[in-house]
């Protein structure tokens, strides 16, 4: 595939060469958006993986976390959960385009991926049922060890080992700290493979008590109940029995991560606060050895509200709101009589130049930002800020058309 | 729900301030803390997600988990479930592992990664500890997002059902006592006028009452943006952005109005999607809990100047 360009390559070609989404969806099994919370990464996941499939032919899946009620009708999501599910050709029909690949859609329901988790890798029948009805397994699939970000990851790779797409675009879910999900494959291992695990899984009543492990179950038993304990090390035997097979998976999972056919496109929006965690983590992807696809900033406000001659304008329209006010209210009266009151279009303009000049400060201020953005990603496509929330694929590929070369 | 009034806000001793990512939590709760502190109440703030950002709300040295003072009579901490682990031990345990602590404490740090809830009792405790024992009128948590906290908030029900005996049986019964009682404990879900957010509070809300006993005390609506024309402007708006009245504008000033009337319209029509939301939250929330509203703030820096505009604005919404 002559596309295939790793980041050293391509910009060295010219401008006809430089990457953009569209080539970098085009040479990718695997796009992960990240990003802080509330920066539209759903959506633009979701439009990525619409404009894949539009233009390149493709079998495109998005894996989405949590869309927007409005935005899961649109994929047809609307109680199908995880499982994948094809979005139907009506979609696009009433969106005016007709796709030349498929779209796919599924979202990530964290307690029935641990189940079916747990399902394949249980080595026999009744450990399986054993587990599944624990009331510690029940209590904590939802957040046992960083679970939402190892079972997104986790996700990812059975749907990508089965080879059924050309692309997987996974949106990742809201995390404490965003690095968390690239963590968790290696935090699970570590956690299986940890020493200390196996003090919790010495049969907790013919436990070896030793003088370094005394003061831990002394103190464990006093804080926690020895009856707790108990359940806590029954569940721990259990779980035991999957070790193998989770550190390998999570192993598998990471080293998919790093592949090459994967790239991770940050999402952010040109505010101060999301901005500075959109950066930390491209950096981290960078040191990671990880490839940062691209940067793609949301909700931006739009050129012309940065002119020094809009602000010029804005000043004498509030300096002189009286005056031409005056000079306009013939104009105005004479189309309709009560639009003619010159103390009421002085105070439009007034409004007006005032809330032209606010917005220009937040339009400087992102401006400024993006100028001082501290890392270089392949790709940097800016998504201009739309008046309506985007809730059909029509919004969708609006907003994709913007990135996408 | 019981008929009774509802405590207002600044009368109740702990006070955690959730919300979606990006709406402006960790600014809601450094303002809320400030205006408190400025009503002659001592003050505890807590940043529960540890990524120390609210020092920059005070301007003040990184936080830690010893608090410090970083305005008159408001202090402020970082959690660390480690040196809360220490400190719990250190107070249950009395003598005999003081000088073992190290490892024991390590190895149940991981126990506390292993069972389900430990952590989470471990720091909201410390937390209780603080409001029933420590020497505050009140203390305000930043706590995590709200697609996180009520795991938080029904940490202790959960470990209730799970562990039937040991010291942190008898802790979970006094820390439910204390979060169910809501002349003490009120939770504050902040949200911005936008899509997402308000499905997320409102959904929020809802498992607040059902899966936890904490009581939502207040939404702060963040970002309010301004009504720009009264009745009847609109229309002055629109003719004045039509042709002949536009071009006579732009003679009169010397320049190009239209992209000034374009910042206008776009202003309008984001308060117009904006309103919708906001409509959206307030049918979608129980009629008895206040929406507090803070005005989207355009020359936004963060730092103390800000935190004070925001504690100032709440006041006015809370009616001081």
């Amino acid at each position: 595939m002559a596309g295939r360009t790793g980041r050293a390559v391509a910009p060295a070609q010219g401008d006809s060469q430089a990457p953009t989404l569209n080539s970098l969806l085009a040479t990718k099994e695997i796009v992960v958006a990240c990003g802080p919370g509330g920066v539209g990464k759903t959506t633009t996941a979701a439009a990525s993986a619409l404009m894949a499939a539009v233009n390149h032919g493709s079998k495109v899946l998005v894996l989405t976390v949590d869309p927007a009620k409005r935005l899961a009708n649109a994929l047809g999501l609307d109680g199908i959960g995880n499982t994948e599910h094809r979005v139907p050709d009506s979609a696009f029909t009433s969106a005016g385009v007709k796709p030349r690949g498929q779209l796919w859609a599924a979202m990530l329901d964290t307690k029935e991926s641990w189940d079916s988790l747990i399902r394949q890798h249980a080595p026999d029948e009744q450990t399986r049922e054993e587990i599944l009805a624990n009331p510690l397994y029940q209590n904590i699939a939802g957040r046992f060890v960083q679970s939402h970000d190892y079972i997104a990851m986790e996700r990812l790779y059975e749907i990508h080992s089965t080879g059924e797409y050309d692309l997987i675009v996974v949106d990742t879910p809201p995390t404490r700290n965003a690095l968390d999900f690239l963590d968790a494959p290696e935090r699970l291992a570590d956690f299986f493979s940890s020493r200390l695990l196996r003090w919790l899984i010495v049969p907790y009543r013919s436990k070896l008590i030793n003088v370094a492990t005394k003061p831990f179950y002394q103190i464990s038993d006093r804080i926690l109940g020895t009856e707790f304990m108990g359940d806590i090390s029954e569940f721990f035997i259990l779980f035991q029995t999957m070790y193998d097979g989770f550190v390998e998976r999570s192993k598998a999972v990471g080293r998919l991560l790093s592949d090459r056919r994967t790239t991770f496109i940050v999402v952010s929006t040109l505010e101060a606060t999301p901005l500075r965690e959109a950066e930390f983590f491209a950096e981290q992807l960078t040191e990671r050895k990880l490839h940062l696809g691209a940067i793609v900033l949301n909700k931006v406000l739009p050129d012309y509200l940065q002119g020094r001659a809009g602000a010029k304008v804005a000043e004498t329209l509030k300096d002189r709101a009286e005056d031409l006010a005056a000079e306009l209210a013939p104009r105005l009266g004479a189309t309709d009589g009560q639009l003619g009151d010159p103390t009421q279009i002085a105070r439009v303009l007034t409004e007006v130049a005032d809330s032209f000049l606010n917005f220009q400060i937040v339009a400087l201020r992102e401006m400024e930002e993006r100028a001082s953005l501290a890392v270089a990603p392949d790709v940097l496509a800016t998504v201009p800020f739309f008046d309506t929330d985007i809730h059909d694929l029509a919004g969708l590929l609006r907003l994709g058309e913007t990135i996408w070369d | 729900m019981p008929t009774e009034p509802m405590t207002p806000l600044l009368d109740r001793k702990l006070v955690i301030v959730t919300g979606k990512g990006g709406t402006g939590k960790t600014t809601v709760a450094s303002a809320l803390a400030l205006l408190a502190a400025g009503q002659g109440k001592k003050v505890l703030i807590c940043e529960f997600d540890a990524k120390g950002e609210l020092a920059g709300y005070y301007e003040s040295p990184p936080t830690s988990f010893k608090e410090k003072e970083v305005q008159p009579g408001l202090f402020a901490m970082t959690m660390d479930t480690e040196a809360s682990l220490r400190e719990y031990l250190k107070l249950q345990l009395h003598v005999p592992i003081v000088g073992r602590i190290g490892p024991v404490a390590k190895a149940f740090d991981f126990l506390a990664t292993a069972a389900p809830g430990v952590r989470e009792i471990l720091s909201l405790g410390k937390i209780c500890w603080e409001v029933r024992d420590g020497d505050w009128d009140m203390v305000v948590v930043d706590a995590q997002a709200s697609g996180h906290i009520v795991g938080l908030l029904a940490a202790p029900q959960a470990v209730n059902g799970l562990v039937k005996v040991g010291l942190i049986r008898t802790q979970t019964g006094w820390m439910l006592d204390m979060l169910s009682d809501a002349s003490v404990t009120g939770l504050v879900a902040v949200c911005t006028p936008e899509e997402m957010p308000v499905s997320e509070t409102i959904e929020l809300a809802d498992r607040v009452r059902t899966e936890t006993t904490v009581q939502l005390a207040a939404v702060v609506v963040n970002r309010v943006l301004p009504e720009l024309f009264g009745r009847n402007e609109e229309d002055v708006f629109e003719a004045l952005a039509s042709p002949e009245p536009l071009s006579e504008l732009d003679r009169l000033v010397d320049g190009d109005a239209a992209p000034v009337l374009e910042a206008a319209r776009l202003a309008v029509t984001m308060r117009r999607t904006r309103s919708t939301h906001l409509e959206r939250l307030r049918k979608g929330i129980d009629p008895e809990v206040p929406l507090l509203y803070l005005p989207y703030l355009f020359a936004r820096s963060h730092g103390l100047r800000t935190t004070k505009q925001v504690a100032g604005s709440l006041g006015e919404e809370l009616g001081f």
